[in-house]
């Protein structure tokens, strides 16, 4: 039995899940501090801009031309991804500062550089497929740079039909996975105990 | 970092600790953004200055478009010399000894004069057209250059492509580009460039390519502050913040020796591909990683953990 696919992938995955580290109801005394918000802020406004991105993907590309609530969706749209941004970069900055890869948790700082750049990348193609002179601008701009390494050659910034559908697909699949990745990795190691902490104290989960 | 700290770092925690709720964090947190949001959406809206159509391009500037058309012909536009991935015009940029632009080849063909102005004349409903056309395919590669590079010089030193008087010396073009002209301020150039391939069009790259080599398309930008020396595509038509995140990505075009370089855009695109480097492997990099130990913001941080400990 031990070698069915299956009875592998239950004791690499689910078995290996401590219902008290996935979704603890207490953390350590260290953590209190306004910067540990930062993180859940940044995962609310991905709420925020998937709800909203979800509603403008259900009513076309050029609804929010034409409509006032539909313009109202895009500026929720685009006020959550500059929020977005802020509560990330300060999440990494506070990140950067507590040294937060300290035991075992590099991969937990990787994932989030990872998605720091995905998320880049989603919004450069979210600004491609507004349909006005801004992405307009920003695609004949932008081309020049992706071509000058050869990547225009698979991205093209001026097909509006391949933006759009990297920006509703294929680029919120990465990002999303990327953020369960780390999410996932931050609940296994724990939060980082404070730099010099006293062996007496503790450390770890 | 000793042995000891290591294990601390390590460790399963086995010192006090307190209630935390995080379902209930994510609900008010997400309430919070929610609000936030919807107020800022309410308050400043998002820009949405209409996209630019050929039409208006021919409408409001037929000498920039007649001028532009006549490049395509000569052969003088950015697109007519552009190189990969729309032609072989040009070897593109290059970082060294490597071409990278030219790598991946021809993906996208883009052949201006053909794409831009002779394949759309095709559906103009001008007599003179089928003879100019036929002149002009029938003519050597070297003269077909000479009308028109002659008659680009032309409209320069005239300032105005119709003050322009007919002259031989610039053979068909200026039936050529007149005629489409005259299709693109009718409306239906933008359709006729963008349905080669299919009728329900979602690649926009021949007319955007040919309404980028233009002045009027450029002028544009340059009023709303978007040309690469006003930090470029970072920013958003009216006073919105824009892509503020690739401020680095835009700030490297403002110096050199990136400012002057003919290759500033390859160079920039390393660079970048350093800087994400360093910045995927910063807990790796020597002096970087000790930072958080020299400049002790975590001090202010955990402020209450280390009164409690006394350290």
């Amino acid at each position: 039995m031990a070698t069915m696919w299956t009875t592998r992938v239950r004791r690499a995955t689910i078995e290996r899940i401590d219902p008290q580290d996935a979704l603890p109801d207490n953390q350590p005394s260290y953590v209190a501090s306004w910067i540990y918000v930062f993180g859940v802020l940044t995962l609310a406004a991905l709420a925020v801009i998937i709800g909203s991105g979800i509603w403008l993907t259900t009513k076309g590309a050029a609804w929010w031309h034409s409509s006032s609530v539909g313009h109202y969706v895009n500026s929720v749209h685009l006020w959550a991804v500059e929020m977005f941004f802020v509560f990330m970069v300060v999440h990494l900055w506070g990140k950067f500062w507590m040294a937060a890869w300290r035991g075992r948790r590099f991969m937990t700082w990787v994932t989030g550089t990872f998605c720091f750049l995905a998320s880049l990348a989603t919004a450069f193609t979210g600004y491609l497929i507004q349909g006005n002179f801004d992405s307009q601008w920003i695609a004949t701009q932008a081309k020049d740079g992706l071509n000058s390494v050869g990547i225009g050659s698979f991205m093209n910034t001026l097909n509006s039909g391949q933006a759009l559908l990297l920006h509703v697909a294929l680029l919120p699949l990465a990002v999303g996975i990327i953020v369960v990745w780390h999410v996932i990795l931050v609940r296994k190691n724990g939060v980082v105990p404070p730099l010099d902490a006293k062996e007496i104290a503790g450390g770890g989960k | 970092m000793s042995t000891k700290e290591r294990n601390v770092d390590l460790a399963k925690w086995s010192g006090p600790k307190r209630p935390y709720d995080l379902v209930k964090e994510f609900v008010i947190a997400l309430v919070v953004v929610t609000v936030l949001v919807g107020a800022l959406a309410a308050l400043f809206s998002s820009p949405d200055d209409r996209a630019i159509t050929l039409q208006q391009w021919g409408q409001n500037a037929p000498s920039d478009f007649v001028a532009t058309a006549t490049g395509e012909l000569a052969g003088s536009t950015i697109s007519a010399g552009y190189g990969a991935p729309y032609n072989t015009a040009a070897e593109g940029l290059n970082l060294g000894p490597l071409k990278i632009q030219k790598w991946a080849g021809v993906t996208i063909p883009v052949n201006p004069a053909e794409d831009f102005v002779l394949k759309p004349l095709k559906s103009s409903i001008d007599p003179a057209v089928p003879g100019a056309v036929a002149t002009w395919n029938g003519a050597s590669s070297d003269q077909q250059t000479k009308w028109a590079s002659d008659y680009a010089s032309a409209i320069e030193k005239a300032g105005d492509a119709a003050s322009v008087t007919a002259d031989a010396a610039y053979g068909p073009v200026p039936i050529l580009t007149n005629a489409l002209l005259h299709l693109a301020q009718e409306g239906s150039l933008d359709g006729l460039l963008t349905t080669q391939v299919t009728p329900l069009p979602s690649d926009f790259t021949m007319p955007m390519l040919f309404l980028a080599d233009g002045a009027y398309f450029d002028d544009l930008g340059a009023k709303q502050h978007l040309h690469g020396d006003q930090w470029g595509m970072m920013n958003e038509t009216g006073s919105y913040p824009g892509q503020s995140w690739l401020w680095m990505f835009s700030s490297l075009y403002q110096i050199e020796p990136f400012k002057s370089s003919e290759n500033a855009d390859a160079q920039i695109f390393f660079v970048l591909m350093l800087l994400n480097l360093g910045f995927i492997f910063m807990p790796k990099l020597p002096f970087i990683n000790r930072l958080p130990r020299l400049i002790p913001f975590h001090r202010l941080i955990w402020r209450k953990y280390y009164k409690e400990n006394n350290l």
